[in-house]
C-alpha cells in the first residue's frame, strides 16, 4: 500500500502579519485622515456640528462613486479622462428629456443608460483597435462635452421636478444624505468585486501583465470593456446625482471631476501603472479630500488655494513613502 | 515615391490642404496668403507649447501642469510689468523662461529623483500651480490698462512681414529642428521612448535626460505664458485652463505616440496647425463655435486609429515593463 500524500493545500493568500496592516498605505491614510479631521475641529467651532460632517460629504460623494470605478479601470492598467464629459453629456440628455416632458425615473434612466453607452464607447475603442486609453479618453473627452456644447450652447436646462431632487438633495434618515447611502453601498459592492470575486483577481492580474493573462486564457478584452461601461455607468449614476443636486445642467457641469477623481484613486494608493490597490484606500481617500476641502471651506479659504492643498497631498502621499525607504537604505541622493 | 508617402507628415499635410480646399468652398478668402499668415500666428502659442510637449512625451513621460505653468508665469510677469513698467521686454522674457524652467524643474526632479510617474507629479503640480497665481495675485487680475504698451505690442510689432509671435515661433521650431535631429541628447530622447532599458546599455542616463525634458516643456510653458497674456491683455487665475488637453491633443494629432519614441517636430507643429485652422475657420463659414470641442475631439479619435497602423511592432508590448533601473 502506498501512502498516499495528504492533499496540499495552497492559500489563497499569504498570512500577513499584523505589522504590516500597520504599515500599510490604508493606516497612512487613517493617520492622514485622523489628523485633519483633529485639526479641523480645532480650527473651527462649526465642525464637529452634524449637519456640517453631513454637509461635508457632499463634497465627495459624487466624485467618490466614480473614482470606485476609476480605481478598477486604473489598476487593470486603463484610464478614463472623459468621466468628466460623460456627465456632462448625461445631464444634457436628462436636460432634453424633460423639456420633451419626461418624468423622475425616465430621467435617471436615461441618464444611467447614457452613461454606460458612453462608457461602451470608449471601451469598444480602446479593445476593438487596441488604441491606448490616455489618447482615446481625451478624445472622447472632447467629443462627449462637445456635443453637450453642441446641444446647449450658452442655454441651460432648469426646472427639474419635486420629486427629481431627491437623488442629490434627500436624506434617507437624520443626516445621512441618499449620496452618502449611495457611496457607502457602491464602495460595498466595488470591494466584493474587486477583492473577493475572480472578476477582479483577473483585474489585478491584467494590470501587472496583460500578455501572460492572455496566455493564461483570461479574456482580457472583454474584462477592459466591462470595466470601460462600469466607469461609464458611475459617471451616469454621478450625473443623476449632480444635476439634481444643483437642479440644472449646463454644457460646463462637473469641470475637472476627471483629475479629482484620478486624485482620489492615486491618493488611495492605486498604482498609476496598474496592478495594485485597494477600495478601502480610495474610500479613505474619497474621506480625506471631503475633509481637507470642508476644513479649509469653515476657515474661508478659496476653493483655488484648497487645490494646493490637495496637489500637495497627492505629491507628498506619494513620495513619503519612497523617501522613507531610500533613508532606510541609506541611499537618499 | 513610396518611401515619401510613409511619412505621416505627408498626410497629415495632406488632410491639411484638403481641409483648407473645403474651407475655401464655404468661404473663398480663407485661403489667401494674408489670412493664412493670420491662422499661423493665432496658432503659434499652441505650436510652441506642443512642441515642448513633444519632448515629453517622447519619453513616454506626460506633463499636464504646462498650462498651469503658462498661467503662473504670466500673471508674475503681467504683476513685474504692471509694478515695474520700466523693466525692458526681452528682460521680462529671461524672467519668464527662468520660471518656467524652475516649475519644470521642479516636475523633472520629482520624476528623476523620486521614480514618481510623471501623470502623478504633474496632476498635483497642475493644481499647485494653478493655486500658486491665486496666491500670488490675490485673486485680482492684471488688466489691459496696468500694462505697458511695450508688453501688449512687443509681439505685434512686424518684422520682415510677419508679427514677432510669429518669428518667435518660427525661431522655436528651428531650434527644436536642430536639437532634436543634430544634437545626442536629441537622439537620446527618442532613444529612451524606443527602449528605456537598451538606452541604459547604450550609456544614456535616462533620469537625467526625463529631467531635462521637464526642463524643457517648463521653459516653453513660462515663455508661452509672457506671449498669452501680452496677447490676450488678461491675467488672471482662469487663464488657459485646461488648456493641457489642447496641447496634448495636438501632439496626438501630429502623430507623436502616447506611448514614447515615435514623433517628429513637424508632426507637432502640423497637429497645432490642423487645430487651429479648425478653430479660426469655424466663425467664417458660419459654423457655431459650440462645434469646435466635438470636432477637435473626432479629429483626435479619427488620429490616433489612423496612426495606431503603424505602431504595432513585434515585441514591444513584452519590453514595456522591463523599466531601467
Amino acid at each position: 500500500m502506498t501512502d498516499t500524500p495528504a492533499p496540499r493545500r495552497i492559500p489563497d493568500r499569504l498570512d500577513k502579519p499584523l505589522s504590516s496592516a500597520i504599515f500599510s498605505w490604508e493606516a497612512l491614510l487613517v493617520i492622514i485622515a485622523v489628523l485633519i479631521f483633529t485639526v479641523n475641529s480645532f480650527a473651527s467651532p462649526y465642525f464637529l456640528d452634524p449637519w456640517s460632517l453631513s454637509d461635508l460629504t457632499f463634497n465627495f460623494t459624487e466624485k467618490g462613486l466614480i473614482a470606485l470605478a476609476m480605481a478598477l479601470l486604473i489598476i487593470s492598467g486603463e484610464i478614463d479622462l472623459s468621466v468628466a464629459a460623460i456627465v456632462a453629456l448625461a445631464s444634457t440628455m436628462m436636460g432634453m428629456a424633460l423639456q420633451a416632458g419626461a418624468g423622475t425615473p425616465v430621467l435617471v434612466a436615461i441618464g444611467v443608460v447614457v452613461g454606460l453607452g458612453c462608457g461602451a464607447c470608449n471601451g469598444l475603442l480602446v479593445t476593438r483597435l487596441g488604441l491606448p486609453s490616455i489618447v482615446v479618453t481625451i478624445g472622447t473627452m472632447s467629443l462627449f462635452r462637445g456635443i453637450a456644447f453642441i446641444i446647449l450652447g450658452d442655454q441651460a436646462y432648469k426646472g427639474y421636478p419635486e420629486s427629481f431632487a431627491f437623488f442629490g438633495q434627500g436624506y434617507v434618515s437624520w443626516v445621512f444624505s441618499f449620496e452618502l447611502a449611495l457611496f457607502l453601498a457602491a464602495a460595498l459592492i466595488y470591494w466584493f468585486l474587486l477583492h473577493r470575486t475572480s472578476f477582479g483577481r483577473r483585474v489585478f492580474a491584467i494590470g501587472n501583465n496583460p500578455v501572460a493573462c492572455q496566455f493564461s486564457g483570461v479574456r482580457v478584452d472583454r474584462i477592459k470593456f466591462i470595466l470601460f461601461c462600469l466607469t461609464g455607468l458611475m459617471s451616469g449614476i454621478a450625473s443623476v446625482l449632480i444635476t439634481s443636486r444643483l437642479g440644472s445642467t449646463r454644457p460646463s457641469i462637473a469641470q475637472g471631476y476627471e483629475l479629482e477623481a484620478i486624485t482620489m484613486v492615486v491618493l488611495g494608493g492605486v498604482s498609476i501603472l496598474g496592478g495594485a490597490g485597494s477600495i478601502l484606500g480610495v474610500v479613505l481617500a474619497a474621506f480625506i479630500m471631503g475633509l481637507v476641502t470642508f476644513g479649509l471651506g469653515l476657515l474661508n479659504v478659496p476653493g483655488i488655494v484648497m487645490s494646493i492643498f490637495i496637489g500637495l497631498l497627492l505629491i507628498i502621499v506619494i513620495a513619503l513613502p519612497i523617501v522613507w525607504r531610500r533613508l532606510r537604505e541609506g541611499r537618499f541622493a | 515615391m513610396k518611401s515619401f508617402l510613409k511619412y505621416r507628415e505627408i498626410w497629415l499635410l495632406a488632410g491639411i490642404v484638403v481641409l483648407i480646399g473645403l474651407i475655401s468652398t464655404r468661404f473663398p478668402g480663407f485661403a489667401v496668403p494674408a489670412n493664412l499668415r493670420q491662422v499661423f500666428n493665432d496658432t503659434s502659442i499652441l505650436m510652441i507649447l506642443a512642441l515642448g510637449q513633444m519632448v515629453v512625451i517622447l519619453t513616454r513621460s506626460i506633463d499636464l501642469s504646462m498650462a498651469s505653468n503658462l498661467c503662473f508665469t504670466g500673471m508674475v510677469v503681467a504683476m513685474l510689468n504692471a509694478a515695474h513698467p520700466a523693466i525692458p521686454i526681452p528682460v521680462l522674457i529671461v524672467i519668464a523662461l527662468a520660471i518656467g524652467l524652475a516649475l519644470g524643474a521642479i516636475n523633472g526632479f520629482l520624476v528623476w529623483r523620486l521614480n514618481i510617474p510623471s501623470i502623478v507629479v504633474t496632476l498635483g503640480t497642475l493644481t499647485i500651480y494653478r493655486g500658486a497665481t491665486f496666491v500670488v495675485s490675490g485673486g485680482a487680475w492684471v488688466n489691459a490698462d496696468q500694462m505697458s504698451s511695450d508688453f501688449i505690442n512687443f509681439q505685434r510689432a512686424a518684422f520682415l512681414g510677419l508679427p514677432v509671435l510669429s518669428w518667435i515661433a518660427i525661431i522655436v521650431i528651428a531650434l527644436f529642428f536642430l536639437v532634436m535631429t543634430r544634437t545626442q541628447i536629441g537622439r537620446s530622447i527618442h532613444a529612451i521612448g524606443v527602449n528605456p532599458t537598451a538606452s541604459v546599455y547604450a550609456g544614456i542616463d535616462v533620469g537625467r535626460t526625463k529631467f531635462i525634458v521637464f526642463c524643457i516643456s517648463g521653459m516653453i510653458g513660462g515663455l508661452a505664458g509672457y506671449l498669452w497674456i501680452s496677447r490676450y491683455v488678461i491675467a488672471s487665475v482662469e487663464v488657459a485652463n485646461g488648456y493641457e488637453l489642447n496641447i496634448i491633443a495636438a501632439c496626438v494629432i501630429g502623430g507623436i505616440s502616447i506611448a514614447g519614441g515615435i514623433g517628429s517636430v513637424g508632426g507637432a507643429v502640423l497637429g497645432a496647425l490642423f487645430l487651429g485652422i479648425i478653430s479660426n475657420a469655424l466663425p467664417v463659414i458660419n459654423i457655431s463655435p459650440f462645434w469646435q470641442m466635438a470636432i477637435s475631439g473626432s479629429a483626435i479619435i479619427l488620429a490616433v486609429v489612423l496612426n495606431a497602423r503603424g505602431e504595432r511592432r513585434q515585441g514591444r508590448i513584452i519590453l514595456r515593463k522591463a523599466e531601467a533601473a
